[in-house]
Formats: C-alpha cells, sequence, structure tokens
C-alpha cells in the first residue's frame, strides 16, 4: 500500500508531468488563458492517462516485451518486439481518445459538449505519450501503473489549472509589450516549476 | 495557385515565422528537457530535422489517397515510423547519449510542429517544396534549441560543447557556476526572455489580448 502511495504522491507532485518534465507544454500554455476550459482540459487528461497508460502496460507485458509471447508458443520466447512499442502506444492512445469521444457523445453529451475540441487534442498531447514510455522505462506492473496514471494526470491537470488562475489575474497587470501574451506566461511557468522543484526532498 | 519559392520556405521559418517562439508555441514539449547540454540539444536537433523533412516529404507524395476522416492517424503511422528508425540509429550509433535523452526521442512523435506542417503544409504541397519547408521550419526550431542549450550550458557549468570557456572556482578559477541554469525551469526564462528579445526587433509579432 504504501509503494503505491509513494508512487501516487511522486507523480502528482514530485516529477510533475508539466512542470518538472515539461510534458504537454504546447496545449499547456495555450489552453491555459481561463480557469474554466483548462478545468476542463484537465479532467479530460485524467481520464484518458487513467485508462492508457494501464491498457498500455498490458499491451507491453503481453505482447512487446523481450519474452512476452512465450504465452503463445514457447518458440517465441527469445522474440524482443519493444522497438514497435512507440507506434503501438500511439496507436491505443488515437484509439482511446476515439472511443471516449464516442461514448461520452452518446451516454454523457452535456460533458462531451463542455469538453469540445479538447478531447482530440488530447491525441496529440506529449504528456499522454510520455506517461507510457515513463511507464515502460520504469517497468511498473498493472497496479502500480494505473496509480501512476491517475496521479500523473491529476498532477497535470492541477498545474495547468493553477498557470491558468495566475494568468486570469495577470491581465491586470502592466507588462511590457514585447512581454504580453506568450513571454509573461513563459515566466510564470519558471516561476511555478521553482515552486514544485522544493516537492523534490519528499 | 502560385507555388511558394523554396528560398522563402526555407528561410521564412527561421525567422519571421518561428513556429516555436513566433506567434504560435508549438514543439514546446519536448525541447526544454534537452537543452542543458549543448550536445543533447544537437542530437535532437538533428532528429527532428531528420523526421520532419521526410515526414514532410512522405506524407506530400501520398496526400491525394488519404481520406480526410483518417489523415490524423495516417500522419501519425508515418511520423512514428520515422521516430522509430531515428530512435534505433541512436541507440546503436550514439548511445550515450541516446541514454541521456531517455524518453524525448520518442516524444518527437507528439512534437506538434511535426504534426502541424503535415497539417498546415504538406497536405497541400508537392513534395519537393514539403520536404524543403519541413527542414527550414526544423532549422528554425534547431535555432532557438542551441541557442537556450548555449546560455544554459555556458552559465551553468562554464563549458561549451564539452570544452572549458569560463575556469571554474573549484578548479581554480574565478568562475562561480550559477546552478539555476542547470535545472529545468531555467529553460522558461531563457525561452521568455527570446520571446522578448524577438518581438523588440519586430514589433508586429506583439500579441494585442482582448
Amino acid at each position: 500500500m504504501e509503494e503505491y502511495l509513494s508512487i501516487f504522491l511522486k507523480s502528482v507532485f514530485v516529477e510533475n508531468m508539466a512542470l518538472s518534465f515539461f510534458l504537454g507544454m504546447c496545449t499547456f500554455l495555450a489552453v491555459s488563458k481561463t480557469v474554466k476550459t483548462a478545468v476542463g482540459l484537465g479532467v479530460a487528461v485524467i481520464v484518458i492517462q487513467t485508462i492508457t497508460i494501464p491498457a498500455n502496460n498490458l499491451l507491453y507485458q503481453y505482447l512487446l516485451k523481450k519474452g512476452a509471447l512465450a504465452w503463445l508458443n514457447p518458440s517465441f520466447a527469445e522474440v524482443d518486439l519493444s522497438f514497435l512499442s512507440l507506434i503501438t502506444f500511439i496507436g491505443t492512445i488515437a484509439a482511446m481518445v476515439q472511443i471516449l469521444e464516442m461514448t461520452l457523445d452518446r451516454f454523457f453529451p452535456p460533458l462531451y459538449n463542455a469538453l469540445g475540441i479538447f478531447l482530440p487534442l488530447i491525441t496529440v498531447n506529449c504528456a499522454i505519450l510520455g506517461g507510457s514510455l515513463f511507464m515502460q522505462e520504469r517497468d511498473y506492473n498493472f497496479t502500480q501503473s494505473c496509480v501512476f496514471g491517475f496521479g500523473s494526470g491529476l498532477g497535470w491537470a492541477l498545474a495547468v489549472a493553477a498557470l491558468a488562475g495566475i494568468r486570469e489575474k495577470l491581465k491586470y497587470s502592466d507588462v511590457p509589450d514585447g512581454l504580453k501574451g506568450l513571454g509573461i506566461t513563459f515566466m510564470t511557468a519558471g516561476l511555478m516549476a521553482l515552486a514544485f522543484m522544493s516537492f523534490g526532498g519528499m | 495557385m502560385a507555388e511558394p519559392k523554396p528560398r522563402e520556405v526555407l528561410l521564412g521559418p527561421i525567422f519571421d515565422d518561428n513556429q516555436m517562439i513566433g506567434r504560435v508555441v508549438l514543439g514546446v514539449c519536448s525541447a526544454l528537457a534537452v537543452t542543458s547540454k549543448m550536445d543533447t540539444a544537437f542530437t535532437m536537433a538533428i532528429s527532428v530535422i531528420a523526421v520532419l523533412g521526410c515526414s514532410n516529404a512522405a506524407i506530400s507524395l501520398i496526400r491525394n489517397y488519404i481520406p480526410s476522416s483518417i489523415r490524423i492517424i495516417v500522419q501519425m503511422t508515418i511520423i512514428s515510423t520515422l521516430v522509430i528508425l531515428v530512435d534505433q540509429i541512436l541507440k546503436a550509433y550514439a548511445y550515450d547519449v541516446s541514454k541521456q535523452m531517455s524518453v524525448f526521442v520518442g516524444l518527437i512523435i507528439t512534437n506538434c510542429i511535426v504534426m502541424g506542417r503535415a497539417e498546415a503544409f504538406a497536405m497541400s504541397h508537392r513534395p519537393g517544396i514539403s520536404a524543403i519547408d519541413g527542414i527550414g521550419c526544423a532549422l528554425g526550431y534547431s535555432l532557438i534549441l542551441m541557442i537556450v542549450a548555449f546560455f544554459r550550458e555556458l552559465l551553468g557549468s562554464g563549458t561549451v560543447w564539452g570544452f572549458e570557456v569560463l575556469k571554474l572556482v573549484k578548479d581554480g578559477g574565478w568562475y562561480v557556476p550559477n546552478g539555476l541554469l542547470l535545472l529545468p525551469p531555467s529553460a522558461f526564462f531563457l525561452i521568455g526572455m527570446l520571446i522578448w528579445a524577438l518581438r523588440t526587433w519586430k514589433p508586429e509579432q506583439v500579441e494585442h489580448e482582448g
């Protein structure tokens, strides 16, 4: 139990996807203008992360890893397909996003309308693919990867909501012309990342 | 429709219309984490140039046969195949660098510049010019990457490309290294300042938020 708690806390705070690995920056900077849209996107990311990382974990464990195909036929024990992991992961992610979109459209129209264009955008969010790759690199098992998926999604959502809050307030401040918009957002994100580093020793 | 001139297509994206720090911010994702040293940044730059040039050309070759409803998946497949190639080549010939970059080579797939150019340029132009456009955009991206890496390595550890430039205090020199610049957040500040500099130089890019 403790092990899972530590993976969870680590993925939310210490190794925050957005602020310590800089994953999902494009959407992070583009969609953080208002808190409302940021929270919507954050929720979508949490859902997708929690589904795709365990799904990719299963695929990796039972199809791609060296010796993983042994259950099919003992003569496959030496087969190592892990070089195919990138294309498999991105395929899973794209498919999951598509399925989620259709399910939401059919059963939860209000949520679907609220998320709008953010759902398809998530396919190219580096945080999602990055999560799966970290899962592969660190060799998580199935339960660990469920916890890691949820944690990293939550961490990303937290960061984007916080940045959106700061940007809403920033609208009223007097920023030099050249820094307006993007420039100051980068600076803010940098300061936030510094703040998050203080979780490092935990 | 007039074909754009190769020269403009190649050089335009470097200064006037830089994909990364210009009007649209694309491809910041995988970039920031690899800029603490110049050699990793350089490897990343070369990989992106190769992937973007080839993917743009390949997508442009089959652009008339891709049904538009599944084009994202098709583009993704082409791009990830190229990235797997780059990843395997790096593992074979530059194992140390590839270990340092860990998952960030794979993340070229989701680098928005690659998708963005495929969508915006390759789908509507001929293969030759698309390849040039891809290389141009990748060069613009590489330039930013190298500038950020240069400052981070010089001020953070007193070296440029692994050679000692500023002699450190602990080796009997005079320069006290600034540890902040080795930490990832410094890349944010540097890019922020680059944007500031670019927009002061080219005021037409200043954003006027409503």
